[in-house]
């Protein structure tokens, strides 16, 4: 997991060199314009997972700006609010959120306001200020917009909504590479990862390429059984804990 | 060291739940309590999620209170009759509980549950303990100050509850309503706070009940046992929060910290280690408390809305 950087990014590059000569040679009409690939398409969640970085790498054709957006699957959200009562702090009023991504990520090789203009940015819903989550609740606008702000805020506290747009650096004029961090917390399912290529403020190029995070190894089949043989699983908990109890009191028998 | 607990879903320190595992079964060891009271809102305050925290709680607690119960058993200080009332109460209560617990969750409101259940039996608990333990430290040089056991003999509405029933081993004569109801009671707070519920039960038998102390906590190590199992399968069938994982580190730890607490503790006079004790279940309660009262960084939480 530990291969030095610079090794990395060599061994991309080499990886990405046939593309580019594709890309220079005589076939230059039928030549893609944007080419991405990913270092791993599968963030494996071991026994040990702490988190992990996934690599972007890519080419393009010509000069122009980059942005990549990665969205985790969508699921339903619950934001409460507290409220003092009788001198604790108590959920009291709340609102759901359909489709709210679990989690979400961009990068831009440039700040993304001078790149493309609002317009094409909310088209392609490009920006965590673009997602639009269904909200189920009578809450009226203004509480809306606050309900929305916590809920971003939150992720991002949990470290699932990227902060600010990550940096995605040219490494020459075509060859460009990002970093997407996956925290310890990062939830399960297949994530769609978006690379646009944008020239003139319009979006040239499209390119989806899929990510899947899933638990593997011991705690994934833990956590398979727990939730499909829920009640065998529960027996086996009681037996484990029984025969643990047993041997403890057999091991340190009062003298 | 970092583990990936597979229910909880986050990454812990594998050495600092051994640690705290083994630091609850030191103190259970050296105060003779289960500890079940103090390992759930360690795991919270330690970012465990509490449903998960309480759940695993219940099956940790069936592991030391089997290794408890041996010793009782052998030495006849199981009421087995009142056990199985008492169980029976247990086990409705538990069931009852749990189901409390799941639709207090899909409100929001099971975090704020366990907190209060806490800090009021807590801070009942507690206080009792520091107070009583402290009068009996003053009162060192009045000795061999015997314990009051008046209440068998004494007549109250208790004797006039119908469906009475023989105990021979506590050498009882009562209406089995009353072991029911208490049994019913310490199975609620199992499900909803974790805890084997020794600490309510115990004085329950001693003082409602009039069990010679003798029988007593055999006699509440043996339902305890039951009642725990019983939350460990309905929290595993109902709400997914048993992390088996989490529970083993806790064994394995608290085995080897109620050996040395034990051996430490025949070194304590024993008002002082009530005393002591008194004191650290104040402290819990009152964190817990300032946690409740004190203005949170964020006045909006956010949770998965499919549960």
């Amino acid at each position: 997991m530990t291969v030095p950087l610079a090794i990395r990014v060599a061994f991309m590059i080499a990886l990405a060199l046939p593309f580019l000569t594709i890309g220079a040679g005589p076939k230059k009409a039928s030549a893609d314009p944007l080419v991405v690939d990913l270092s791993n398409h599968l963030v494996a969640i071991t026994t040990g997972f702490t988190g992990t970085n996934v690599l972007l790498f890519g080419a393009v054709e010509e000069e122009g700006d980059v942005v990549v957006t990665v969205r985790g699957p969508d699921q339903d959200m619950v934001v409460r609010k507290k409220e003092r009562k009788v001198g604790i702090w108590v959920n009291s009023e709340s609102a759901r959120y359909k489709n709210v991504p679990a989690y979400y990520a961009s990068a831009s090789n440039r700040p993304m306001d001078i790149i493309a203009s609002p317009e094409v940015l909310l088209d392609y819903r490009i920006g965590l200020q673009n997602q639009r989550f269904i909200g189920e609740s009578k809450l009226s606008d203004d509480d809306q917009k606050v309900y929305r702000e916590a809920l971003v805020r939150n992720m991002q506290g949990a470290g699932l909504f990227g902060e600010r747009p990550a940096k995605i650096s040219f490494l020459s004029n075509q060859l460009f590479r990002t970093d997407i961090h996956f925290p310890a917390n990062t939830p399960t399912g297949t994530y769609t990862i978006n690379v646009y290529l944008i020239r003139d403020g319009r979006v040239a190029s499209v390119k989806t390429t899929p990510l899947v995070v899933s638990k593997t190894g011991i705690s994934a089949e833990v956590y398979e059984f727990a939730h499909r043989y829920s009640a065998l699983y529960g027996i086996i908990a009681v037996i484990i804990a029984v025969v643990a109890g047993w041997i403890a009191s057999v091991v340190f028998r009062k003298r | 060291m970092q583990i990936y607990l597979p229910i909880a879903e986050i990454s812990v320190n594998i050495f600092l739940i051994l640690g705290l595992g083994g630091g609850v079964g030191f103190l259970s060891g050296l105060f003779g309590v289960g500890g079940g009271f103090l390992i759930t809102p360690l795991l919270i305050f330690y970012g465990i999620p509490p449903a998960v925290s309480v759940a695993t709680a219940a099956n940790q607690i069936v592991a030391s209170s089997v290794s408890g119960v041996f010793a009782h058993w052998k030495r006849g200080n199981v009421d087995l009759k009142m056990g199985l009332v008492l169980l029976a109460g247990g086990i409705v209560g538990s069931t009852v509980g749990v189901w409390v617990f799941a639709w207090l969750r899909s409100l929001g409101q099971i975090d704020l549950v366990i907190s209060l259940c806490y800090v009021i039996f807590l801070g009942i608990i507690g206080g009792m303990m520091l107070f009583e333990a402290t009068r009996a430290i003053f009162r060192t040089r009045r000795r061999g100050g015997q314990i009051r056991r008046s209440k068998k003999h004494q007549h109250s509405f208790i004797h006039g509850l119908p469906l009475k029933m023989r105990f021979y081993r506590s050498g009882l004569y009562i209406s089995a309503l009353l072991p029911l109801a208490v049994g019913f009671f310490v199975g609620m707070l199992t499900a909803l706070m974790g805890v084997g519920g020794g600490f309510v039960m115990v004085p329950a038998m001693i003082y409602l009940l009039g069990m010679p102390t003798g029988v007593v906590i055999g006699t509440s190590l043996f339902q305890i046992i039951f009642v725990t199992a019983n939350v460990t399968f309905l929290q595993s069938v109902q709400t997914q929060t048993v992390d088996v994982a989490l529970a083993i580190l806790l064994l394995i730890g608290g085995v080897i910290g109620a050996q040395f607490g034990a051996q430490f503790g025949s070194r304590l006079k024993a008002e002082h280690l009530r005393a002591l004790l008194g004191l650290l279940v104040l402290s819990v309660c009152l964190k817990l408390l300032f946690d409740l009262v004190i203005t949170p960084s964020d006045l909006y939480s956010v949770m998965p809305g499919d549960l």
